[in-house]
């Protein structure tokens, strides 16, 4: 709801504090704050339709008049600060008259379509009328009719219903940070629109419908489905990202209806970005697999699970047999739960093999040995935004983190400067202080200037490794980087999803930990989905469960370089997950046997899953299993289940503990997740974000290649529930995978009319639309991952891109 | 003197003749019973018999699947699922009443705001096979079209009262 009042925050000195009464009861109010705020404070309702805690002051609807003693007029309770001796009455009868009366104003053109309104039951306006409205309308004039808009696959509007309260307004230019909606028109003829017929692309933008008072903006795919008071909510934790957004999962009879923002101002305050909050579509998709199946000479059939169970214990059984346990491997999806991670890991270091990863999308892991118990992000999420500088290393973060984007942009607004070493020129909803654009190996060197840039302030910080720095001239970008780091208190490096998936990601993380030292910030590291709980649960091939010492293993990267024999996946689709799509297909199909627990059923156009797996054992997303999330501050959420999985399919830590039983492993009799959570006493892991400073076997600079593929995987292709939901996979942020350069690269290419191009990277191919782009550096070409048409291309090094035949 | 009374009462049959007299009465007056399924009994324009789903004289069917019905029904008789027709309004796709839970209340015509579910006088309906108690949204409107004469009369009947 929007009406929620105001947390308190840290109590002020006596002196910032005056005594006002509200209806008689005395209390002491901050200067400077609202009526509205000190009553929401104090528990009593005013009515309001434009004013909300997160979103300036307009007072445009006036739904909050109050009185007030020797005011002449009513005033807006929103927009009148209090003062000393103040009397408020709320609900006195003259404060009742004025708020009916604005109540009747509001209610002349608002239609009377509640009972096919979405809004119905769950509206301020249907509610507030109520206690507010005539029974009878005065008006017998026409009506007003606004026709509607088409502002994307995720949002319905019916703009007749819009009273201009303009919080989705005020939300684009505050919180969203691009102005998508607006007003036109002035008194009766004002209307909300996007002034030229375009859809909202905001990654936020799901948000107005919570924010909007009236049915008029409403969810597109829960459109007409369900009513507010048919639904139960149950709590729940988002796996796409991070942050770990907490959500209401809202369910009628076993099937998830939609999701809403759970408020957390620790994490996502009041907001969810629209992948958590859409992606429950794909939970509800024909797509899911439902029953266990299992490959006999090549045909696939549907068995119970204990046959399936059998028959998977026994293909790993025989891998072992035959070529001994080092030859399993196993590749956990990131959005996996903690005790799932944990599970998986345990099962496959009690088998006798350590090679089990769940960084699909990291190449270099050079610095695993060294790397501090869990990646984290260097301070709490609400600790963003008092940060005065940041450097974003390889990162969309509006995009990859929609609400750690968010918090980076109020710091932002406060005067924090944001600067940015990426690979591309991305959008970013503010003005990057300062910014170095090139391409991927150009970004380490830059990195590797600002550091030298710092090393006036701290010169120790180039002892570590003087030859990489020696023959380093910082550029005046990298140069004012390094000042405005130096120069400001609270300062912290980032770093995103790009720089974790870079040929050179270990060097990055060392560059920016000497930067970081040098200037006093923080570093932030950003893993992807439930990383952290990977990390934390032991999913990791050179450490154990929170950092203990186990057996060692193979990376995802040596997993596939040198395929095993076998393999179990969790959750993961091999070729869109990993980054190296093609080179985890060669490691499947050379694999004797592969046991996959997934979500959804392979399809034969994304993946040849049917072709190299023998077992699909069905695996329940994260509304129907129990688990716990980690985030990047190192948040630890429990979460139940919202509803009982669907068909046959069973939460993922079920089945590997029965898998457990079926290969003889003792130390699998969990009775509850509790039983998994006690063994994995997370209790005394402290965040480490430090790397221990160690030499790196790796060079600064390689080859660079005459034109470099920048590999990055859009926010809607990051996992296979959110590569599902129809709602998101139709916004403009999704568009069919294209090969982006600048103009100068297509011409020096000589690619001036072509529309399709080829691309060749590694071994793979692809043939896919060009565009042209300034916001890629010279030298490089973007082709985005995670889409089965891209994914055959190698991530990283020399491409070639040529006109496509016929084109 | 009494005992005498009495005695030429009963024995001039006195109370016979007056028993027969009450005979006689109903035996001349104007007969009350209905020859049941012959006839029937007339019926109030408020009857609340089986239910149906009314449609505008343009054939489209009035429900807006708004579930005020389904929320106000005491005995959770009604079950309705609904979604965006493809001309973009809101409509059912499932509207199933069940019969045996139904305890014919009339909340659900009350509550409706398009006067789309209404309950007729038909009331004489009976199931041979376990399942048919549940009665479907074709149903419902296919004897919305039978009685709409009717249901309409009857809504036009009350409607000063309503």
């Amino acid at each position: 709801m929007t009406t929620k009042p105001q947390p308190k925050t840290a109590e002020p000195p006596p002196s910032d504090l005056i005594a006002i009464e509200i209806n008689g009861r005395s209390m002491q109010a901050r200067k400077g704050s609202m009526v509205i705020q000190v009553a929401d404070a104090a528990g009593i309702y005013i009515p309001r339709f434009c004013y909300h805690h997160k979103l300036s002051i307009v007072a445009n609807c006036r739904m909050c008049l109050v009185e007030i003693e020797r005011a002449p007029k009513p005033m807006p309770a929103c927009a009148t600060p209090v003062a000393a001796g103040m009397k408020v009455f709320t609900h006195s009868e003259a404060a009742r008259y004025s708020q009916k009366a604005v109540m009747e104003f509001l209610l002349i053109n608002h239609p009377l379509d509640c009972p096919i309104c979405d809004q119905g039951g769950e509206c301020p306006l249907q509610d507030l009328a109520l206690g507010y409205g005539k029974d009878v309308s005065r008006y017998a004039e026409n009506k007003r009719v606004v026709a509607d808009l088409d502002i994307g696959p995720l949002i319905a509007t019916d703009m007749t219903r819009c009273i201009h309260c303009t919080r989705c307004v005020r939300f684009g230019q505050e919180i969203a940070g691009i102005m998508e909606l607006g007003a036109t028109g002035r008194g009766e003829h004002m209307e909300i629109g996007t002034f030229i017929e375009r859809s909202v692309s905001s990654e936020l933008s799901g948000n107005v419908i919570d924010l909007c008072p009236v049915g008029a903006l409403t969810s597109k795919p829960f459109r007409f489905t369900a009513r507010a008071w048919e639904l139960i909510s149950h709590d729940a934790v988002s796996p796409h990202d991070c942050v770990g957004s907490n959500l209401n999962v809202q369910v009628r009879g076993r099937r998830v209806m939609r999701v809403l923002p759970r408020e957390n101002e620790a994490i996502n305050e009041c907001w969810l970005s629209d992948r958590d909050r859409y992606s429950y579509e794909a939970v509800n998709s024909d797509e899911r697999l439902q029953v266990p199946m299992i490959r006999i000479n090549d045909r696939w059939t549907e068995v119970d699970w204990s046959t399936a169970l059998e028959f998977a214990a026994s293909g790993l059984a025989r891998v072992i047999d035959q070529h001994g346990a080092d030859q399993l491997g196993a590749l956990a999806a990131p959005g996996s739960t903690l005790e799932e991670f944990y599970l998986l890991q345990k099962l496959m270091r009690s088998l006798g093999s350590g090679n089990v990863d769940h960084r699909l999308r990291q190449v270099d892991f050079s610095d695993d040995d060294v790397a501090p118990v869990y990646p984290w992000l260097g301070q709490s999420i609400a600790d963003l935004e008092n940060l005065e500088a940041v450097l974003l290393v390889g990162s969309y973060l509006r995009k990859d983190q929609p609400i750690l984007g968010h918090r980076v942009r109020k710091a932002q607004l406060q005067g924090a400067q944001v600067m940015a070493i990426n690979p591309v020129d991305y959008d970013f909803t503010y003005k990057l202080a300062h910014a170095v654009i090139t391409n991927p190996l150009e970004m380490v060197k830059s990195l590797a200037r600002v550091a030298k840039a710092l090393s006036a302030r701290k010169p120790g910080i180039l002892a570590q490794k003087p030859e990489w720095f020696s023959a380093l001239e910082p550029n005046p970008a990298e140069r004012a980087i390094a000042e405005v780091l130096a120069g400001k208190d609270r300062s912290g490096v980032l770093l995103g999803n790009y720089a974790a998936s870079h040929p050179q990601a270990a060097v990055i993380r060392v560059l920016a930990e000497l930067v970081a030292e040098a200037a006093d910030a923080t570093l932030g590291q950003l893993a992807e989905g439930n990383g952290v709980g990977g990390w934390l649960g032991g999913c990791v091939p050179h450490r154990g469960p929170a950092g203990t010492a186990a057996l060692s293993g193979r990376t995802t990267q040596a997993m596939i370089d040198e395929p095993r024999r076998g393999f179990v996946v969790l959750g993961a689709e091999p070729e869109l997950d990993c980054l190296d799509g093609a080179g985890a297909r060669r490691a499947m199909e050379a694999a004797e046997f592969v046991v996959m627990l997934a979500v959804f059923k392979p399809s034969s156009a994304t993946t040849r899953a049917l072709e190299y797996a023998d077992v699909l054992l069905p695996l329940a997303p994260f509304t129907e299993t129990e688990g716990t999330f980690v985030n990047c501050e190192g948040r630890a959420q429990s979460f139940a289940n919202a509803t009982r999985p669907l068909g046959e399919a069973r939460p993922g830590w079920k089945i590997l503990r029965v898998l457990g039983n079926h290969l003889g492993q003792s130390g699998f009799d969990y009775v509850s997740i509790d039983d998994v959570r006690a063994e994995l006493d997370r209790g005394q892991i402290a965040p480490s974000g430090r790397l221990k400073h160690r030499a790196l076997a790796q060079r600064l600079s390689g080859e660079r290649p005459a034109l470099a593929r920048i590999t990055e995987v859009p926010l809607y292709a990051v996992d296979s529930c959110v590569r599902r939901a129809p709602g998101l996979q139709r916004t403009t942020d999704n568009p069919p995978p294209p090969v982006r350069m600048n103009a100068r690269q297509i011409e020096a290419l000589g690619l001036d009319d072509a529309q399709q191009v080829t691309v060749r990277a590694g071994e793979g191919e692809a043939t896919l639309p060009l565009l042209v782009d300034p916001r890629v550096p010279d030298g490089c070409v973007w082709v985005p991952g995670g889409y089965p048409q891209t994914f055959a291309l190698a991530p990283h090094g020399a491409t070639s891109v040529i006109k496509a035949a016929g084109a | 003197m009494n005992v005498i009374k009495r005695y030429l009462q009963s024995f001039l049959l006195f109370e016979l003749l007056q028993g027969l007299m009450v005979t006689g009465r109903h035996l001349f007056a104007r007969k009350i019973t209905v020859q049941y399924p012959e006839e029937c009994t007339p019926l109030s324009p408020r009857f609340r018999g089986l239910h149906a789903l009314r449609r505008y004289p343009n054939g489209e069917e009035r429900c807006i699947a708004c579930k005020l019905c389904e929320a106000i029904c005491p005995a959770l008789a009604i079950t309705i699922e609904s979604q965006e027709r493809a001309d973009g309004t809101r409509r059912t796709t499932l509207y199933d009443i069940d019969l045996f839970k139904c305890i014919y209340c009339g909340f659900c015509e009350e509550s409706c705001p398009v006067d789309a579910i209404v309950e007729t006088r038909f009331f004489e309906f009976h199931f041979e096979n376990r399942g048919e108690n549940i009665i479907t949204k074709q149903q419902l409107l296919t004897v919305g079209d039978k009685f709409e004469k009717q249901i309409a009369a009857d809504r036009a009947a009350d409607a000063r009262y309503r």
